[in-house]
């Protein structure tokens, strides 16, 4: 997408898939990504299929990112901070816990 | 933030900021939650900002939002931004998440001012990265000052033909507009007219808008029966059908519009009645004179309840303001009556134009109930329509038994996106009316709720289970 | 009222997964019912359970059951035509203090002694191998391998289904409105008409000592929403089922990501009106609970939190069993545990019914062991 309007706001610089991007202070993360010319920004944890924003008002839960290091926000519905750390949701969410070993589907004595 | 206030206000657009401003000064403590960083709802977005010079672009009726905005700032209601409400109890406990921190706040009387959200349009591809509503469009047009060069807009509604023309105003090129409203709706409208006449400058607005991006040379095709979005990873084209002949135009951003429905999550979680609205093709939540619902104490202004329009909005969030300032002994019966007057005349005024509009854009049934089986219904869990016509074979009766079936509705979205498609698409596979199919069940929290924050919720527990 | 009068060899009140598994065995020993529910199948207990199919901790008299229950999921398929989502990852109950290991250690002993040996105790090292996601304080657990769950609506859709093909007469949407003896027959009105037999099968769950009420026996059931929580879908991180010797805790995560979390946290429940009313301190505790023993856990979300309506006993097990009088049968009562149990108990009805005997102990869970209070 294209910047319009006013172009003296104050700039924040972000980082999204370990790229830095600059964006406006006031943004949400799903602006500054569109603004960056990002359109797709998760794939689904059913398919595998890539989403992007759609309503860009947090009803649709279709924008969600993984923000610095948490995974399933809504980007649209958070504004950037300086430095923060922006990366596609694949999938389900991550939350850093340990894969199970032990105990398959099938534990039987 | 406080732990009880005498009236809490969910929702900060023209309907809560106007109930929010009419209410403080009586003697209520009052409260205005909001999720957004600023006032203004989703008409209103960032109004305050001063994102453009030109005012042109976006209007003047977008900064008459400015009169409200610092209404409420003066009020001495406590607008608390960035507060996501996740629930609200019978009893008027509002579960609201705020910086992290999850907290229950009481309220004497309780205003629900949720809005509106864009009617699913569940066409072939609408879940393509790069295709987005004509209402997100201009959030981000609002917020950010960001528009899509060469997009195309497509669908029906008012709010389609002002962000194309918001975006000409602005100097963005636009594809093509293509208009699906059926040739049909003009006729059935037609009855409708002689009372919309009586608004005759909102009603040229629109067809000024038309008549603009026409003569500015942008391509608007109008009777489009049939919509499909392609590309893999993103959308790289329209493909459009008008009578039997399919077109393709090439886009690499499309904004689907076709028209709004009032959000009713909230509400309906609290338990609110509901009926289904046969003009407007949604759930209409049962409101008195004074926006109170059938749960004493709870009560809906603006578009949450009923789509009537940003004015309306504003009129009915004053006239629901009163009326909880009276049930909470602010105000007397006549000194209520008496204020709310001039405002129930403007929102009769209002209102007038509503009827017309409805049956003018009117979706028709093919694109509200997806013709085709792979047609994604759910965006969340990705269940297509052939799944829910499948549940319905197999003896599935409503959208509720359907989350069993086939997990529509079960995603983090909580239906928002596809509860309308499913009742549709149910009553018509079982050949009965909506209303007898019935919504999805909503249960709260309606946003997301993060487990530390509910672990660390500062409510005692009714009861402890027993150890066996 | 319709006028038309139906008649069987037994009328079953309650289309959750008990009534439609009684009605099941019964069809498979050659005798023809009816089953009438007053909503519609699986709407309450049945329907909205965790899917729990486990026998640790479970009470000494159910084992037995538990037990033969086991070995029918491990064959769920033969009995219904459908896996209804069975796994057996087993089940591990938690201790965070030796103290509590001690007491799952004595537990052990205790099932020991009466032949049971399926509880067994891991260590800490053990443990964090089963599930390394758990908090490091944790010292061990109580571990029954072969233990694990299944899904509950795709079981119900099962029993259902395989009913039907089988010629069980499935009435919804009919709520019994009276229930008379006359000679050696039950006559039952509802609206969906009379129904006529000379067996009654009460396994209306919440609604079961209405019921039981009515046919002349006395039951305390005490009524009660259960609350559950489930996440939005995460990457794969446990596999067993995880309780906690120390806390109310259920927590478990299905094959699609989601994580769902109970322990027995009451909301209310409002029975004649199908509604359940939430308790956000119970929920607030339940969620502490998750957050204490899977402390990465904190970050996930909670997507939806709703409670079911489920009959609970004052001794928490069931009633299963012949009523005073004659032809009257019981099985509901199964005070949040009783998912599990359906096959066996549906088979353990039948048997009852065809044979008047049960190959299973089940003095244990006799309508008789409650006395009526003195008016």
């Amino acid at each position: 997408m294209r910047r319009i309007g006013r172009d003296d706001a104050p700039q924040v610089t972000i980082e999204f898939e370990g790229e830095p991007l600059t964006a406006r202070r006031g943004d949400s993360v799903a602006a500054a990504l569109l603004a960056g010319n990002h359109r797709s920004f998760r794939t689904t944890p059913v398919s595998g299929a890539a989403r992007g924003p759609f309503c860009m008002m947090g009803s649709c839960f279709d924008c969600l990112v993984e923000i610095d290091g948490a995974p399933n926000r809504q980007a649209c519905m958070i504004e950037v901070r300086e430095g923060m750390r922006v990366r596609r949701q694949r999938g389900a969410g991550d939350i850093g816990l340990g894969h199970s070993t032990g105990g398959g589907r099938e534990d039987t004595p | 933030m406080k732990s009880r206030y005498d009236i809490a206000i969910v929702g900060a657009g023209p309907a809560g900021m106007a109930a929010a401003a009419a209410a403080a000064g009586h003697g209520a403590s009052v409260l205005l939650l909001d999720e957004q960083s600023e006032a203004g709802g989703q008409i209103y977005r960032a109004v305050s900002r001063q994102n453009f010079k030109d005012r042109n672009i976006l209007g003047s009726d977008y900064y008459e939002g400015l009169d409200l905005v610092s209404e409420l700032a003066s009020s001495g209601a406590e607008h608390v931004t960035g507060a996501t409400v996740w629930q609200v109890s019978p009893e008027r406990e509002i579960g609201v998440s705020k910086d992290g921190t999850a907290r229950m706040v009481t309220a004497g009387q309780v205003i629900l001012a949720t809005g509106a959200q864009e009617r699913p349009f569940p066409v072939p591809g609408w879940t393509l990265p790069g295709v987005m509503t004509a209402g997100g469009a201009q959030s981000v047009l609002k917020s950010s000052a960001l528009a899509a060069p060469d997009a195309v807009f497509a669908g029906s509604g008012p709010l389609l033909y002002l962000v194309a023309y918001q975006y000409m105003k602005a100097g963005i090129p636009v594809r093509a507009i293509l208009d699906t409203t059926p040739r049909a709706n003009a006729l059935r409208a037609l009855p409708h007219l002689p009372a919309a006449l009586r608004s005759i400058g909102a009603l040229m607005k629109g067809r000024r808008w038309i008549a603009s991006l026409r003569a500015a040379g942008i391509p608007f095709i109008k009777h489009i029966e049939d919509l499909k979005l392609t590309g893999t990873d993103c959308v790289t084209g329209v493909e459009y059908r008008r009578g039997k002949r399919w077109r393709k135009i090439d886009a690499a951003q499309v904004f689907l519009h076709q028209g709004v429905v009032p959000d009713v999550n909230l509400a309906m979680a609290a338990g609110c009645a509901h009926r289904w609205s046969a003009a407007q093709l949604c759930w209409h939540a049962e409101t008195d004179a004074w926006g109170e619902t059938d749960i004493p104490g709870i009560a809906i202004a603006g578009d949450g309840a009923a789509i009537g329009g940003a004015l309306a909005a504003e009129y009915l969030g004053r006239i629901a303001a009163h009326g909880a300032l009276h049930r909470c002994g602010c105000l007397g019966r006549a000194e209520r009556d008496s204020l709310a007057a001039p405002f129930r005349r403007a929102l009769a005024g209002e209102m007038r134009l509503r009827p017309f509009l409805d049956a003018l854009f009117r979706p028709p049934r093919r694109l509200r109930i997806p013709q085709g089986d792979a047609t994604i219904v759910c965006r969340c869990e990705e269940v297509p329509a052939a799944l829910i016509r499948e549940s319905v074979a197999l003896g599935c009766l409503g959208p509720n038994q359907l989350k069993s079936f086939s997990r529509c509705g079960m995603g983090p979205c909580q239906g928002r996106f596809c509860g309308l498609t499913v009742s549709e698409m149910i009553a018509e596979a079982r050949g009965v009316g909506v209303a007898e199919v019935g919504a999805l069940r909503l249960r709260p929290p309606v946003k997301p709720l993060m487990l530390e924050e509910l672990a660390a919720l500062a409510v005692e527990p009714v009861s402890m289970p027993g150890k066996r | 009222m319709a006028s038309s009068t139906h008649t069987a060899d037994a009328i079953v009140i309650g289309g959750g997964l008990h009534g439609c598994a009684a009605a099941l065995y019964l069809a498979r020993s050659g005798l023809r019912s009816i089953i009438v529910e007053k909503d519609h199948v699986g709407r309450h207990a049945s329907g909205v359970n965790a899917g729990g199919v486990r026998r640790l901790g479970r009470a000494l008299p159910e084992l037995p059951l538990a037990d033969a229950a086991l070995a029918q999921w491990r064959n769920i398929r033969d009995l219904v035509d459908d896996d209804c989502g069975f796994a057996s990852p087993g089940q591990v109950k938690v201790a965070e203090t030796e103290a509590e290991l001690q007491a799952l250690k004595a537990r052990r002993e205790t099932l020991l002694a009466h032949g049971f040996g399926h509880e067994e105790i891991i260590d800490a090292k053990q443990l964090r191998e089963l599930v390394p996601a758990l908090a490091p304080h944790c010292v061990g657990a109580m571990r029954v391998r072969g233990d694990g769950h299944a899904d509950p609506f795709s079981t119900m859709q099962a029993f259902k289904r395989k009913a039907l093909s089988l010629g069980v007469r499935i009435f919804e949407r009919a709520p019994v409105e009276t229930l008379q003896k006359r000679g050696g027959t039950w006559r039952v009105t509802s609206a969906r008409g009379g129904l006529e037999a000379p067996v009654i099968v009460n396994c209306a769950g919440a609604w079961g000592g209405r019921i039981a009420g009515m046919l002349g026996d006395y039951a305390p059931v005490e009524v009660q929403a259960l609350m559950l929580m489930i996440t939005e879908r995460l990457k794969p991180f446990v596999k067993p089922v995880i309780g906690a010797q120390g806390r109310s805790l259920s927590f478990k995560q299905f094959g699609n990501g989601t994580v769902l979390i109970g322990g027995g946290y009451r909301g209310r429940a409002e029975p004649e009106r199908n509604l359940t009313h939430l308790d956000f301190g119970g929920l607030a505790a339940n969620a502490a609970a998750a957050a204490a023993l899977f402390p990465a856990m904190r970050g996930a979300r909670i997507l939806r939190c709703w409670a079911g309506i489920e009959g609970h006993m004052p001794d928490g097990i069931p009633v299963i069993g012949a009523g005073m009088e004659e032809g009257v049968f019981h099985a509901f009562g199964f005070s949040a545990h009783g998912f599990a149990l359906s096959p066996i108990v549906g088979k353990i009805i039948a048997d009852l019914v065809a044979t008047g005997a049960a190959d299973l102990p089940i003095g244990a869970f006799s309508i008789g062991r409650f006395s009526r209070p003195a008016a």
